[in-house]
């Protein structure tokens, strides 16, 4: 009998590493593919301006090419004047200059305060996912507390961050920990739902044979419940990684603080006709951070499910 | 080692079930899966439970391992309540389904059992590893249990379930789910491990055949309500192996579970109460 069923182990590996050629290919054809919209955005956003935005006057030196280009658009449109939409080469370039004469370059500037932002939204990220996944614990064990807490946590979200920002701030002395904080009331509203589900998506037929073995509610929770609840946690704590940012940039606001990209936005908006550039650049550098969060995000999910079925994302029995 | 095959009377029941009744709900509505049932197990008994759907075989198992309690009766295993027999881990369990948790390799599926018991970890690892030998699964100890085949799943979680050496193995349509080829290669491998370990074993089947050919005893059960309606002794010879297929005296017992099965039958289709009496199975 091992005989005969030895030869299905490199069988089994050779679909394992034809299935990671296919992930390769398959993350190229990605890239390629995000690549691909950005030019799309790119070419819509300059075609516009072509067409509608304010003249066009280009002299200068490109690697060692010299640029001489005129064009004076047909049409007048509002939103693609250069102070409404700057062009794309204006908002890279603004990154290499300094952001005040003399001072550190816009793009340092960016970057300081992207990681004053990150540490701000993961420490609240940190927060809203042991809040989220302590409710969902509760929740998942007992019925009626679920039915009895789930709306107030529902309505916690309908609730405008905006409004409610300017509260914690008030209440909370420490610039930084009050931001944290709305940070992670937005983050723990994605992980109670995901935990909640995902606790209860075990197999109830593996619940029984935890109980055969007569495994405390403990072990359930960790041997199966916990495990069967990653996939579901994952795609939560994804949903509630770029939350953070947005709850970090939002609490920023009025804190006051000076660092951060609240402060930058802030800042860039205040001398937007000066620069518009500067705050195009710094929403660009916002959204840049998101996706670095829902990026760390994933590669802790690839690392810690190592091993798990997933070709069709579905258990094959 | 417990001979199998031989008829151990003095010895104590492994399973002593007396006056067993079930009802699913209460009152008028209430359904009965069970009535009067009275069956006593000796240790190294390979007992088979057959029957139509809705007897209540897949019931009566599960009230030997205190996945659901008896509406009246006592249930004892290995002479204490059953509640207290499965606290004790007293017995293991095997599904239709492997259930085994697709983040667990091979192994980890295996040594799940004796890491809740608390056995520390080289110890959990060599047990495993003995009995991942015993189903010929040794090389697959590293693979994810998706990279396995049906039948192969199935022998993990009857590793899985030898792991901690209980003396009572529960076992509900294990290969129900398998092609008819699968299945008879895991019969004979199920009774090479019956033999080597020695361990009592009761074995819910919808087939006849696998019925004889694995007991020692084969519980004729029948529905509306359930209640066993005869006992086969089958006395084949051990070690049971591809030729006893082929004896005139297997072909008889076939025949007679057949008839015994057929004789209970009543009115042949299933009416309302067989499909309710099937969910509150699948219910419970």
């Amino acid at each position: 009998m091992a005989g005969a069923t030895s030869p299905a182990l490199p069988l089994a590996g050779r679909a394992a590493s034809s299935a990671t050629a296919g992930v390769e290919m398959s993350r190229r054809a990605r890239i390629a593919a995000i690549l691909a919209l950005i030019g799309l955005l790119v070419l819509v956003w300059e075609a516009a301006k072509w067409i509608g935005g304010d003249p066009w006057r280009l002299h200068g030196t490109v690697l060692g090419i010299r640029i001489d280009y005129e064009h004076f658009p047909p049409l007048k449109w509002r939103i693609a004047t250069d102070l409404a939409l700057p062009h794309v080469w204006s908002i890279v370039g603004t990154f290499f200059q300094p952001a005040q004469r003399n001072g550190p370059l816009l793009g340092e500037i960016l970057f300081g305060n992207a990681l004053f932002t990150f540490a701000e939204a993961l420490v609240g990220f940190v927060f809203g996912a042991l809040l989220g996944l302590g409710l969902g614990i509760v929740f998942a064990n007992a019925r009626t507390v679920e039915r009895a807490f789930v709306p107030y946590v529902v309505a916690s979200q309908t609730v405008p961050i905006v409004a409610i920002a300017p509260l914690v701030v008030i209440f909370l002395p420490i610039g930084w920990l009050a931001v944290a904080v709305i940070a992670a009331y937005l983050t723990f509203f994605p992980v109670t739902m995901g935990a909640l589900r995902g606790l209860k998506s075990a197999d109830p037929r593996a619940v029984e044979l935890m109980r055969s073995y007569a495994a405390s509610p403990r072990q359930v929770l960790w041997k199966l419940r916990l495990p069967a609840a990653l996939p579901y946690l994952f795609t939560a704590f994804r949903i509630a990684a770029s939350a953070s940012v947005v709850g970090a940039i939002i609490g920023e606001l009025p804190s006051g603080i000076p660092y951060g990209l609240g402060s930058s936005i802030l800042n860039f908006k205040q001398y937007y006709v000066s620069g518009p550039e500067k705050l195009w650049a710094t929403i660009i550098v916002a959204a840049l951070l998101g996706l670095v969060f829902v990026g760390l995000v994933r590669l802790a999910e690839s690392l810690i499910t190592r091993g798990r079925y997933r070709g069709t994302g579905r258990d094959p029995r | 080692m417990t001979e199998p095959g031989s008829q151990p009377t003095s010895q104590p029941a492994v399973v002593d079930i007396r006056g067993v009744g079930k009802t699913f709900g209460r009152g008028s509505t209430g359904l009965v899966a069970l009535q009067e049932i009275d069956l006593t197990i000796r240790p190294g008994e390979f007992i088979s439970l057959i029957g139509p759907s809705g007897c209540g075989k897949s019931t009566l198992l599960r009230l030997i391992g205190d996945l659901t309690s008896p509406t009246v009766g006592t249930v004892t295993v290995n002479g204490k309540p059953a509640r207290q027999a499965r606290l004790n881990r007293e017995y293991g369990m095997v599904f239709q389904a492997p259930v085994l948790m697709d983040w667990r390799s091979v192994q980890r599926n295996v040594e799940l059992p004796l890491e809740i018991m608390g056995t520390d970890r080289p110890e959990r690892e060599r047990r495993a590893r003995a009995m991942l030998d015993l189903v010929e699964l040794g090389d697959f100890a590293k693979a994810y249990p998706w990279q396995l085949s049906g039948g192969m799943q199935q022998r993990v979680a009857i590793a899985r379930a030898l792991v901690f050496d209980p003396k009572l193995i529960l076992m509900d349509e294990p290969f129900g789910a398998l092609d008819e080829m699968t299945r008879e290669r895991l019969n004979l491998e199920l009774m090479r491990v019956w033999r080597q370990t020695g361990t009592t074993i009761v074995f819910v089947t919808h087939s006849i055949p696998e019925a004889v050919f694995l007991s020692t005893r084969v519980v004729v059960m029948s529905a509306r309500p359930g209640r066993i309606s005869r006992v086969v002794d089958v006395d084949l010879p051990q070690p049971r192996t591809v030729e006893t297929r082929e004896l005139d005296r297997y072909f008889e017992h076939v025949t007679t579970v057949r008839e015994a099965l057929r004789r209970h039958e009543g009115s042949g289709e299933p009416d309302d109460r067989d499909i309710a009496a099937i969910r509150a199975e699948g219910l419970a």
